[in-house]
Parts: structure tokens; C-alpha cells; sequence
């Protein structure tokens, strides 16, 4: 049985193609204006992928921020169960997902089932988001992926004093105007992001194993960063684009209906 | 004769102002640079040259705000919730509440029936709620943040923000720009986001009447008008002054009892 699953975000969709417990397929695309039309894109890529087309596919769930605009989809799921379901699926040993995705972060606790026993989320301020890295991308003109290479060499401990993204920025273009190195930059705010973070997920018990996943657990300093912020080590989805996970949850819940 | 000088170190704006003889008699307001002790000696060099006044005929001085103990020439330093709650009571002896909207900070500030300082609530971590706030939404509109207040005036159906996050209300502007909604309407949605967030620490320290707004966001009399609305209560304007030199008022005040 084939199934699909489909996260369709704030600034990104992802589509899942899942068969016989392997992942066949998967797509990731910036969100379009019309939440429909990304989730026929995303599909219809994931699809391609795959030789496939929406007939082969028996079931889909749908989730995620425009999860009610999926018109292909048989059912929906909350993200928080998805991304516990997926990130545990890849590793069983997994007792907490820390996701941080373009506009939201969550933290969320397992039980050995992969159920979900408890989480918490920020989705109001933008501080502890991927967009906090993107605005800082865009005043540093690093490019967004390269700023966990370029953070790594590092070599000044710099500290950003400012937990709001706007009053960061302010704080970041001091630290242009002082000379400070790029790379000094980068590397405080991974540690002040990560830091936000972690503080939304220490106000659950935090247990290993604790997997990062969403676009953000590609940035290797922030990554790294996290570990530092809940003092244990983080680990990341193995072999699997951290980005699609609550896409890939979803399908999983798919072949389970 | 009396003859002294408060001082307000913003982190964005400085301010300063002479009192004469229990009389306002000069002020300046410069932009703040990145060192409060260098914007101190330029705002007291800019309000000595409009005034005529020279440093010696200053008698005493104090500062506030940002810094202020690093200020060589003063003689004092104080709270800016003393000089603003002191500063509003000079012009309006009724206040109980004071609402101070700066630049990178808001402040509610409750006062007893003798004028003293009871309870005060303070954001400067989060800069929705501060004039931050409408410098982001005046720049995505292209206008200058003194033109908010005025060009809402005509609104019939302001826009709403999903959210109280200034990133978020940014990205929410730019939606309605695009979507062609009058400027009209998404000023207004912009004065009311403020006076919701700022609504935020009053429902915290429960306003008592009368209430008076400080701080350049005063001047936006679209803010004025959602946060009265908001609190139900009327605000009482400070109008014999620049309700942005509140603070360096009440420091000026503090220095004419110290003298």
C-alpha cells in the first residue's frame, strides 16, 4: 500500500511518498501564496519522483499550518503528532522531537510508542524561528545555508544580548559598524536561537533520546548549539532531510489507518 | 533664580531641557549615538547654543534614562520611572497612571494620591509595544512614523494582525499593501496592534484615572485614541509640551530640588 503525506507550511511544503515501511519519495518546495496550489505542487513533485501519480497512492494525511486547504487529503493530523511519529519511526529510542520551522518551534515528549505524552510550542514569537535566521542571513548577506559552515570558524565569543529578533538585528548592525567578524556574528546568534529554544523545551522534562528536526537542525551551529542549551546531545534523523519529517509522520500515520 | 538642567539618554533619542524659575525655558532632542556619555555632551551643547545659556550657569543638573550615571557633568542620577512619573505630574497634577511609550521601551507607571510611585510594569525585551513597533510599520509603508496617527484618522475598517509579533505584523502590512487596502485602513490596524500590546501591561497593572501618555509615541494620536478606547477610559493629553521630553522634565524637577 502507498501512501502520501503532506506538511504544508508557513514558508515551506513537503509531500512523502511511503510504501512498505520505506520512504519512496520526498519534495520540499517554499510555500506559494495559495495554500492549495503548494500542496498540489508538492505532491505532484513528490509523485514525479516516484513514477507515480495520485491513483497509486491509497491513502494521505494531511498536517501542518494550511493542513485544511489539502484537498487531496483523507484526513488530518496536528504536527505535533506527526513529527513525534516520524522523528520516532527513524530512531525508536527517541523520547523528544525539538522541531524549529520557518515560523514556530515545538518540543514535544514521546512515550516508547512514539505516542505523544506532552508538548509545548511557540508560534507567537518570532524569536526561536527559522525566520530569526533568515532576517539575520539578510543583514549579515551570508547565504541562510551557509551560515552553520560559516559559524564554525569562529573564533571571537561574541554574545547577543537581545532575545527579540528586531531589537537582535539592531544589535547585530552594532556589531557590523564595530568590525566584528562575520563568523563571530554567525556563532552568537546560533548560541542565542538555540538558547530560545532550549528554554521552550526545558519546560518539559527533557529525556533522551532528543532529535532535532525541521529546517532548521541543517544549520550545523545550531545544531551543535542545542546540544550546549539542554545539555545532552542532540541527535539528528539518520539518513532522512530533517525538513520532510512531519511529512513523512504523516504518511507513516497514513499506512496505519 | 534658579537655573537648571535634566537630561533624558534614550536609546534612541536624547533629550535635555533648562528650567527657569519653575518655568521650562529651552530644550533640544538630538538622535542618540551608539556612546550615552557623547550624546549627553552634544544634546547640553545643542540646548546651551539655543538657550544662550552657558554650562556655568547651569546650577544643577541630573540625569536619566540609559547610561545616566556615566554622565560626568550631572550631579544626579534618577530612575526614568521617578522622572517621567515626576515630569507628568508637573503638567497634569491629577495623573494616577503614566504610560510612557519610548523608543525601545513602554512603561505603566501607577502613583498613589500623594504622587508617589506605587507599582510600575516595564517591557523592553519585546519591541512591539514600543515606538520600534511603528518604525518597522512606517517604513514598510513607506512614510514617515509622524504621518501614522494623522493618515489613520479617515479609517472606517483597519486592518487586523493575526499577531502581536512586530516580524509577523511586518510580514502582515506588506500582505495588505499588496492587496491594495487603503493606506488609511492599515494605519489604523497598525495604531490599534500598538495600543493591544501595550493594553497587555496595563491589563497587568490595572489603570486608575487620570491617565497620561509620555514618550514620542504620545504624538501618534491613533495610539492615543485605540488605547483610550481600549482601557475605556480618557487619556489626558500633555499639551503644553513635547510629551517626548517628559523625562528629562522631571529630571530638571528633581535637579531644582537638589539645588
Amino acid at each position: 500500500m502507498k501512501t502520501a503525506g503532506c506538511d504544508i507550511g508557513s514558508r515551506t511544503a513537503k509531500a512523502v511518498i511511503f510504501e512498505n515501511n520505506t520512504i519512496i519519495s520526498s519534495a520540499v518546495i517554499p510555500a506559494k501564496l495559495d495554500p492549495i496550489e503548494s500542496s498540489e505542487t508538492v505532491i505532484k513533485m513528490a509523485l514525479d519522483q516516484a513514477n507515480l501519480t495520485m491513483a497509486d497512492i491509497e491513502k494521505t494525511v494531511g498536517t501542518g499550518y494550511g493542513q485544511q486547504e489539502i484537498p487531496f487529503a483523507n484526513c488530518l493530523e496536528s504536527e505535533i503528532v506527526c513529527h513525534a511519529k516520524g522523528a520516532w519511526w527513524n530512531i525508536p529510542s527517541a523520547r523528544m522531537v525539538i522541531d524549529i520551522g520557518g515560523q514556530d518551534s515545538k518540543a514535544i515528549k514521546m512515550d516508547e510508542n512514539g505516542k505523544v505524552v506532552r508538548y509545548t510550542y511557540n508560534d507567537k514569537c518570532a524569536s526561536g524561528t527559522g525566520r530569526f535566521l533568515e532576517i539575520m542571513a539578510d543583514a549579515l548577506h551570508v547565504e541562510l545555508d551557509d551560515m552553520g559552515k560559516v559559524g564554525k570558524t569562529y573564533k571571537e565569543q561574541l554574545h547577543i544580548s537581545n532575545q527579540c529578533v528586531i531589537f537582535a538585528e539592531t544589535e547585530v548592525v552594532s556589531l557590523i559598524n564595530e568590525e566584528k567578524d562575520v563568523a563571530d556574528i554567525l556563532n552568537a546568534l546560533h548560541i542565542s536561537l538555540a538558547n530560545r529554544v532550549a528554554s521552550l523545551a526545558r519546560s518539559l522534562t527533557i529525556a533522551p533520546d532528543v532529535i532535532m528536526t525541521g529546517g532548521v537542525a541543517k544549520n550545523s551551529g545550531v545544531f551543535d548549539a542545542l546540544s550546549e542549551g539542554i545539555g545532552l546531545p542532540v541527535k539528528a534523523l539518520e539518513g532522512i532531510d530533517p525538513q520532510i519529517n512531519g511529512a513523512l509522520g504523516a504518511a507513516i500515520i497514513a499506512s496505519e489507518l | 533664580m534658579s537655573i537648571v538642567a535634566g537630561f533624558d539618554v534614550g536609546s534612541l533619542s536624547t533629550k535635555a531641557v533648562i528650567i527657569k524659575n519653575n518655568k521650562l525655558a529651552g530644550s533640544a532632542i538630538i538622535k542618540s549615538g551608539p556612546k550615552p556619555v557623547e550624546s549627553a555632551n552634544k544634546v547640553m551643547k545643542k540646548l546651551l547654543d539655543e538657550t544662550g545659556l552657558l554650562q556655568t550657569d547651569i546650577q544643577a543638573s541630573v540625569g536619566t534614562g540609559y547610561g545616566r550615571e556615566k554622565i560626568s557633568f550631572i550631579d544626579k542620577a534618577v530612575s526614568e520611572i521617578s522622572c517621567h512619573a515626576k515630569g507628568a505630574q508637573w503638567f497634569v497634577p491629577s495623573a494616577r497612571t503614566i504610560i510612557d511609550i519610548g523608543g525601545q521601551d513602554c512603561k505603566v507607571i501607577k502613583l498613589d494620591k500623594d504622587g508617589n510611585i506605587k507599582k510600575f510594569i516595564t517591557n523592553d525585551k519585546c519591541a512591539s509595544g514600543t515606538g520600534r513597533f511603528l518604525d518597522v510599520m512606517a517604513k514598510v509603508m513607506n512614510i514617515d512614523v509622524s504621518e501614522l496617527g494623522k493618515l489613520s484618522q479617515k479609517s472606517t475598517k483597519p486592518i487586523s494582525f493575526a499577531s502581536i509579533c512586530t516580524v509577523w505584523a511586518q510580514a502582515d502590512v506588506i500582505k495588505h499593501i499588496n492587496s491594495r487596502r487603503p493606506a488609511e485602513d492599515i494605519c489604523a490596524g497598525i495604531n490599534v496592534a500598538m495600543a493591544n500590546r501595550v493594553s497587555m501591561l496595563t491589563n497587568v497593572i490595572k489603570v486608575e484615572n487620570d491617565i497620561c501618555m509620555t514618550g514620542g509615541v504620545a504624538k501618534n494620536s491613533g495610539v492615543v485614541k485605540a488605547l483610550s478606547s481600549i482601557l475605556g477610559c480618557r487619556i489626558k493629553k500633555i499639551k503644553k509640551t513635547d510629551p517626548q521630553l517628559v523625562g528629562a522634565i522631571g529630571a530638571a524637577l528633581f535637579a531644582q530640588e537638589y539645588r
